[in-house]
C-alpha cells in the first residue's frame, strides 16, 4: 500500500515538476509572479484535447504544435503587454497577470465550454511487484521529465540559456554585455508558457480537464516553486517531487481532503523557515 | 497628529457625505439598500487594505482571510447564543488574533514571498473551514439565526450597520494619515532599512498595521454573516475578492483617504453595469478593466494631477483666445 502510495507520489511529481519549472523561471529571472500560469496550462491541455479530437492528428504531432503555439503566445504577451510594466512595483504585475487570466480564462471557457474532457487513452498497467503504474501515467511522465532535464541542460549549454542566467544574476552587467533584454524577457516568458503547454498536455493524458482548473494549477506551481527555490529547475524537480509524495502520503495519513492543504502547510512553514527554498541560492541555473 | 486645513476639510468632506448616506437610507428601497451594504462592506475592506498596501506598501492579498475568519467567528459566536452585537466584537478580536498570528510569521517576509505567503494564508483557511466540520459545518455551510423583524427594516439595519464600520474604517484612515504611525509606515513604504535606523521600530509597526487591517477586515465579515445569515468556505475565502480589493485601491489611488471610497464605488457600479449586461464575459471584462487600470491610471484616480491638467486646459484655452484677437487685428 506505502509502496503504491510512493510511487503514485513519484509518478505525479515528475509530472508536478514540468507544470511549475516555467513558473519558478518567470518568477526568478523576470520577478513576476505569473498569475496566467495556470491558464497556460489549460491551454496546452485544450490545444492538446482538440487537436486529437477534433482534427484527428496523432499524439505525437499535436504535442510539439501545442507547445510552440503556447511558446508564441507566451513569447507575443511579455513582449507586448508584461515588458512594459516589467520594472514597477511587484503589485502591479502581479495584478497585471492576474487580470490577463482571467481574459484567458474566460476566453477557453467560451471556446471550449465548462464540460470536463477527456482523452481516452488505454495503453494498460503495468504490474511491478504489486505496485500497479498506467502507462499513460509513466508516459506523461516521461515527456514531463525528458523536457525538463532538457531545459535545465539548455539553460546551462547554449548561448541563449546563458543569457538568462547572465540576465537573472544582474540585469544591468548583462545589458552592458550586449544582451538584449526585452528579447531576454519574453524569450523566458515563452519558455514558461511551452512547459506549461507539456504539463498541460502531459495532463489531458491522465485527468479530465476543465477550465476552473486552473487556479488549482496555479496553487501546485506556488507550492513547488517556493518549496524548491525560485528561478532554480533542479530545485522545481525536487520540489515537485517532494510534493506529490507529501501530497501521497497526506492522503495516506489524513485523508483524500486534506491533501492539498498538507501541502499548502508544508509550504507555509519552508516559507518560514527557509526563504530561499529547500534548493538554497546556489540553484541560478 | 496634524491636523492642517486640507484634513479638516476633508474629515467634514468625509462626515457630510457619511450623514448624506445614513438619511438616504429611510428612502431607499431594499434593492439598492443591499447595493448599498455590498458597496459599505467593500469600501470597508478597501480602507483595511490600504493601512498595509497602500501605507504600508506591503502586497498583502490576504484581506479575505479575516473576512472569512470574521464570518465564521461571528457564525459560530451567534450559534453558541451570543447576541448578534456581541457576535460582531468577537469577530473583529477573533480578526485581530489571527492577524498576528499570521503577521508574526508572514511579516518577516518581503515581496513576492510575502504576497505568496498572504494567499497561502487564504487558501489553508479555507480548507481548514472546509474541513472541520464539527466547527464550521464542512462545505455544507453554516446557517445562521435570522433577524426578526419585516424585510425592509432588517435590511436599513444592516445597511446603517455596515455604514457605521466604513465611517470607523474612514476614522481609523484619518488618525493614521496624520498621526506618527501613519508617517512609519509611509516611511516603511519608501525604505525599510533607513526607517529602522531613523528609530521606527519597523517590525512592531507593520504587525501593528497588520491587526489593524485584520480587525477592521473581520468585522466586516461578522456583519456580512449576519446579514445572509448562511457562510460557506467558498464565500467565505474567495479568491478573486482577494485580488479585487487591492485593484479597487489602485483604481483611487493608494496611500490616500478618499482614494479606497472612490476606487471602490467606480469599480462596483462597473461591476454592476458589466454583469447587466454581459454575463458570459463578466471575467473577462474585470480582467480587461484590471489591465486597463494598470496602464492607464497607475497611481488612481486621485494619482492623476487634475491641477497641472486643469492649468494645460486652461493655457491652452488662453493661448487659442490670445491667437484668435491676435489674427483678428491683423486682419
Amino acid at each position: 500500500m506505502l509502496g503504491q502510495y510512493l510511487v503514485n507520489g513519484l509518478l505525479i511529481g515528475g509530472l508536478y515538476a514540468c507544470l511549475a519549472v516555467g513558473f519558478s523561471l518567470v518568477w526568478g529571472v523576470l520577478n513576476i509572479v505569473n498569475m496566467l500560469h495556470g491558464s497556460m496550462v489549460v491551454l496546452g491541455a485544450y490545444l492538446c484535447l482538440y487537436g486529437v479530437q477534433e482534427l484527428g492528428l496523432p499524439l505525437y504531432l499535436v504535442v510539439p504544435v501545442a507547445c510552440v503555439l503556447l511558446f508564441l503566445f507566451g513569447y507575443a504577451v511579455q513582449r507586448g503587454l508584461l515588458n512594459r510594466v516589467v520594472m514597477q512595483p511587484i503589485l502591479i504585475t502581479l495584478t497585471l497577470t492576474f487580470g490577463l487570466d482571467l481574459i484567458v480564462n474566460n476566453l477557453i471557457l467560451h471556446v471550449f465550454t465548462a464540460t470536463p474532457r477527456s482523452l481516452v487513452t488505454n495503453f494498460g498497467m503495468l504490474d511491478f511487484a504489486g505496485v500497479r503504474i498506467p502507462v499513460a501515467r509513466v508516459g506523461g511522465m516521461l515527456v514531463a521529465v525528458v523536457l525538463t532535464l532538457l531545459l535545465y541542460w539548455l539553460l546551462r549549454h547554449s548561448k541563449t540559456g546563458r543569457a538568462i542566467i547572465a540576465v537573472r544574476m544582474d540585469r544591468h552587467a548583462a545589458a552592458l554585455m550586449g544582451i538584449r533584454i526585452p528579447h531576454i524577457y519574453a524569450l523566458t516568458f515563452g519558455i514558461g508558457a511551452l512547459m506549461a503547454g507539456a504539463a498541460g498536455c502531459a495532463l489531458a493524458l491522465i485527468y479530465p480537464i476543465t477550465p476552473m482548473m486552473s487556479g488549482v494549477f496555479l496553487g501546485k506551481a506556488f507550492v513547488i516553486c517556493v518549496l524548491g527555490g525560485l528561478g532554480s529547475v533542479p530545485g522545481a524537480i525536487l520540489g515537485g517531487i517532494m510534493l506529490g509524495i507529501v501530497e501521497g502520503l497526506g492522503t495516506l495519513t489524513f485523508g483524500q481532503q486534506w491533501a492539498t492543504s498538507v501541502g499548502f502547510m508544508m509550504m507555509m512553514a519552508v516559507i518560514v523557515l527557509f526563504p530561499t527554498g529547500l534548493a538554497g541560492k546556489k540553484g541560478y541555473e | 497628529m496634524i491636523l492642517d486645513r486640507a484634513t479638516v476639510f476633508k474629515l467634514i468632506f468625509g462626515l457630510l457625505l457619511f450623514a448624506a448616506t445614513a438619511s438616504l437610507s429611510a428612502v431607499l428601497d431594499n434593492y439598492y439598500l443591499q447595493v448599498g451594504t455590498t458597496l459599505a462592506m467593500l469600501c470597508v475592506l478597501c480602507w483595511a487594505w490600504n493601512l498595509v498596501g497602500g501605507y504600508m506598501g506591503y502586497p498583502a492579498l490576504s484581506m479575505i482571510s479575516f473576512f472569512g475568519v470574521g464570518a465564521y467567528a461571528d457564525g459560530i459566536a451567534q450559534m453558541q447564543g451570543l447576541s448578534i452585537y456581541a457576535a460582531w466584537i468577537a469577530a473583529a478580536l477573533i480578526g485581530a488574533i489571527v492577524a498576528l498570528l499570521l503577521g508574526l510569521p508572514l511579516l518577516r517576509l518581503k515581496g513576492h514571498y510575502f504576497a505568496v505567503g498572504t494567499v497561502a494564508s487564504v487558501e489553508v483557511l479555507r480548507e481548514v473551514a472546509n474541513n472541520w466540520d464539527s466547527l464550521t459545518g464542512g462545505a455544507i455551510g453554516m446557517n445562521i439565526p435570522i433577524q426578526p423583524g419585516n424585510p425592509d427594516l432588517v435590511g436599513r439595519f444592516f445597511f446603517l450597520s455596515m455604514l457605521g464600520l466604513a465611517l470607523g474604517a474612514f476614522l481609523i484612515t484619518v488618525v493614521v494619515d496624520r498621526s506618527r504611525f501613519g508617517f512609519g509606515l509611509r516611511c516603511i513604504r519608501q525604505n525599510e532599512q533607513a526607517a529602522s535606523m531613523v528609530g521606527i521600530n519597523v517590525f512592531a509597526y507593520k504587525v501593528a498595521a497588520f491587526v489593524l487591517s485584520g480587525a477592521i477586515g473581520a468585522a466586516a465579515g461578522g456583519i456580512y454573516a449576519s446579514m445572509v445569515a448562511f457562510i460557506e468556505p467558498k464565500d467565505a475565502f474567495n479568491l478573486i475578492m482577494t485580488i479585487e480589493v487591492p485593484v479597487m485601491v489602485m483604481l483611487g489611488g493608494m496611500g490616500t483617504i478618499f482614494g479606497p471610497l472612490i476606487g471602490g464605488v467606480f469599480y462596483v457600479v462597473l461591476k454592476e453595469f458589466v454583469w447587466a449586461y454581459f454575463i458570459d464575459w463578466h471575467s473577462g471584462i474585470l480582467g480587461l478593466i484590471i489591465v486597463a487600470v494598470i496602464y492607464f491610471l497607475p497611481a488612481g484616480v486621485l494619482g492623476l494631477s487634475w491641477k497641472s491638467m486643469f492649468n494645460r486646459w486652461a493655457r491652452s484655452h488662453r493661448t487659442n483666445l490670445s491667437a484668435k484677437t491676435i489674427v483678428r487685428q491683423v486682419s
